[in-house]
């Protein structure tokens, strides 16, 4: 399951960032931005037009992250 | 090194942190209004540089690096910060100390960071900003704890309040810190701040309560949505009515500057330099100074209450779709007003590609300086009268230009978009959206001052040269006394005119349309002028002008010419204020030159289907 797939109000345990490329910059930078294994990470809200971006807390920070974005994030459902 | 010499030479220190860790704030405080903005060489990094005093009496130059997350660089900002970290920076001394600011509210991004940095092995100090935040929510901090643990000074600090950086100073005027012990090789960064945060932090809750009760009315779907309407409403209503008087007044003044000179210099060439020349240039584009500082005070306000972020949150795939990013949103509106402050405010956008598509398009919304052209063709050429029981046909037709513009931007940023695709380059949002904040006062009027100059600045200078070069086309060669039709016509402007009419007569300009183009580069609205002087018409006062004007027009003129001319004013660049802006921004000519011709050929593109349809309809 990964981030995109949860529902607005879920909690989930971040298990890994998949990488599209050998090279790929995203996956680097959510790495940064806190997205690792084991951090908690919730979906706090949508975006009104397609339900994209998506707004996560991970740690104290709320990032609005694309779909796709999101789709990079592996995540075990369930409060930590 | 003995203590006098060390006295002597100025402390060279460098701000570094993550966006929204109150690190500009950090910087006005220490430095209040001794700072100066430029742009990096070769590049539209912003560079901010102050200065201050020790108590001590030690000076202290500190330069406020743009925000980060990592130095593994994604845009030009985070790169000048990671290349002045490492000393790499070809126009930058590697920084005496890495002063590195965190928002004590968001250690477990922030601290991260803080260790990349720790891992250069400089002189660090780190300032724990926004201790008073922390402290109302309930966030303990042992700062004694994690200076044990980090090695170097860890200080609390307070940016929005007077004494806030008391400590601060304290600490830089003591002796300095030496090279920061870098962690073992290997050490995981995120597992390393989790191990800091437990030992010196407890934290009540992750997010602060308030905020997140706000962010469920302002990022609701629907209410969210009326919401940022209805504050983009306030910001328009407000840039009209307040400007207003103060754009009366620089004109009144600027009128009047003119007629005391002309009244005081004897006639000739000297009192028309000055007068036709210098001060109606320039003071044509300074009218839209009030504009360009009442829309950057709300810009500012949004952008310190942490709204702007937001906005981008909910329109960002609306704007994905017509190929810019949420980001370009205020941009965007801005250039309503003004494209100056528009373009200016694509700085917010960290894409290159995306900002440079975001200056193509925002000068194609409608703004101010084209209203006073638009309403005289429309008067010359559109019937007064109601369609469909309540829509008036001429404010159809103006509706119909807006949209024009709107239009032809979407369709732009499409096709770019398109190609951009067959380069694969994925846009990345990833965007913070940071605490609310109350915007501090002092924070926006520096913000304000700063943007303020830089139009000051462009209008001082390459503005200044423009009118002179557009006066002395239109004014030499002066006409022989024996000359019977407007003296333009005899000047540069009516030869280049004359000569341009090849070009423009595909699209259905006369050569006096080319002649009157030319001054209304200065500024947009100047070219009624223009066309006044072409036609050789002088009515009582500036109303009367432009009746007598009106009807001329619509004597001379078929429908299909006014029709194209609105076409090509919906998309030529024709600002002269505008293309400063865009070399200044871009810091590049080429890309100057590319954003100047796509225009052109657009606004050619236009004209030319608008011409050819009208004159085939009618």
């Amino acid at each position: 399951m990964n981030l995109s797939q949860l529902t607005p109000g879920a909690h989930a345990t971040v298990t890994r960032i998949s990488e599209l490329s050998s090279e790929d910059v995203v996956a680097h930078r959510l790495r940064d931005l806190g997205f690792v294994a084991g951090e908690p990470v919730s979906l706090v809200a949508l975006g009104p037009f397609g339900s994209d971006p998506l707004l996560v807390q991970v740690g104290y920070t709320r990032f609005a992250l694309r779909r796709s974005e999101a789709a990079r994030v592996e995540v075990q459902p369930g409060k930590a | 090194m003995d203590s006098t010499h060390v006295s002597a030479t100025p402390l060279s220190l460098a701000l570094v942190g993550n966006p929204n860790c109150g690190k500009t704030a950090l910087f006005n405080r220490l430095t209040g209004a001794r700072q100066k903005v430029a742009n990096y060489a070769g590049a539209t990094v912003e560079r901010k540089e102050g200065f201050f005093v020790l108590p001590s009496g030690r000076h202290v130059r500190v330069l406020d690096l743009p925000g980060a997350y990592s130095l593994s660089a994604t845009s030009p900002d985070e790169a000048v910060t990671r290349d002045v970290c490492l000393g790499q920076h070809p126009d930058e001394q590697r920084p005496d100390l890495l002063l590195c600011v965190a928002d004590a509210t968001n250690l477990r991004l922030h601290l991260r960071f803080v260790l990349e940095l720790r891992r250069l092995g400089r002189p660090m100090v780190l300032a724990l900003n926004m201790a008073d935040a922390a402290e109302r929510r309930g966030i303990r901090i042992d700062a004694k704890a994690l200076e044990q643990e980090l090695g170097f000074p860890v200080i609390e600090t307070i940016a929005v309040r007077k004494h806030g950086t008391a400590a601060l100073l304290a600490a830089l005027d003591g002796r300095l810190p030496g090279p920061a012990e870098p962690l073992p090789e290997g050490t995981d960064l995120h597992a390393e701040t989790r191990r800091l945060l437990a030992a010196a932090v407890s934290m009540p809750s992750p997010t602060n309560p308030t905020d997140a009760a706000i962010d469920r009315w302002v990022l609701h779907p629907v209410l969210g949505l009326a919401i940022l309407a209805a504050v983009m409403l306030v910001v328009f209503q407000s840039v009209y009515a307040w400007a207003g008087p103060f754009s009366d007044g620089i004109e009144a003044g600027v009128g009047a500057l003119g007629e005391w000179i002309s009244s005081t210099l004897p006639e000739g060439m000297l009192s028309s330099l000055l007068v036709d020349g210098v001060i109606a240039g320039v003071g044509g584009v300074l009218v839209f100074l009030p504009q360009i500082l009442i829309l950057f005070f709300f810009i500012l306000l949004l952008e310190e209450s942490g709204y702007l972020p937001r906005a981008a949150f909910l329109l960002d795939r609306f704007m994905v779709g017509a190929g810019l990013s949420g980001r370009a949103f205020i941009p965007m509106l801005s250039s309503f007003a003004c494209a100056i402050p528009g373009i200016m405010a694509t700085r917010s956008i960290p894409n290159p590609r995306d900002r440079f598509l975001t200056i193509l398009v925002a000068p194609m919304m409608t703004c101010s300086a084209r209203l006073p052209v638009y309403a005289l063709l429309i008067g010359a050429f559109i019937p007064d009268r109601m369609v469909g029981g309540i829509f008036n046909l001429q404010g159809l037709t103006l509706f119909g230009l807006y949209m024009a513009g709107i239009l032809g931007a979407l369709v732009v940023a499409w096709v770019a978009r398109l190609m951009g695709k067959r380069a694969s380059d994925e846009q990345a949002l990833m965007l913070e959206i940071p605490a609310w904040r109350l915007p501090n006062a002092k924070d926006v009027l520096l913000g304000l001052k700063e943007r303020g100059m830089i139009f000051l600045r462009r209008a001082g200078t390459l503005i200044l040269a423009i009118s002179i070069v557009l006066w002395v086309l239109s004014t030499f060669p002066t006409p022989p006394e024996d000359w019977a039709r407007p003296a333009i016509e005899y000047s540069f402007a009516g030869r280049i005119g004359h000569a341009l009419a090849f070009f423009f007569e595909p699209i259905g300009f006369n050569w006096q349309i080319c002649v009157a183009l030319i001054p209304g580069l200065a500024a947009r609205e100047v070219a009624v002028a223009g066309l006044a002087s072409v036609y050789a018409i002088a009515g009582a006062d500036e109303a009367n002008t432009e009746q007598i004007l009106a009807t001329a027009l619509h004597n001379e003129w078929t429908l299909a010419t006014a029709f194209s001319l609105l076409a090509w004013y919906v998309f030529a660049p024709q600002c002269m204020a505008t293309l400063a802006v865009v070399r200044r921004e871009t810091s590049s000519w080429r890309a100057t030159a590319i954003w100047a011709g796509l225009l052109t050929a657009l606004a050619y593109g236009a004209a030319f289907l608008t011409y050819h349809l009208t004159a085939a309809l009618t």
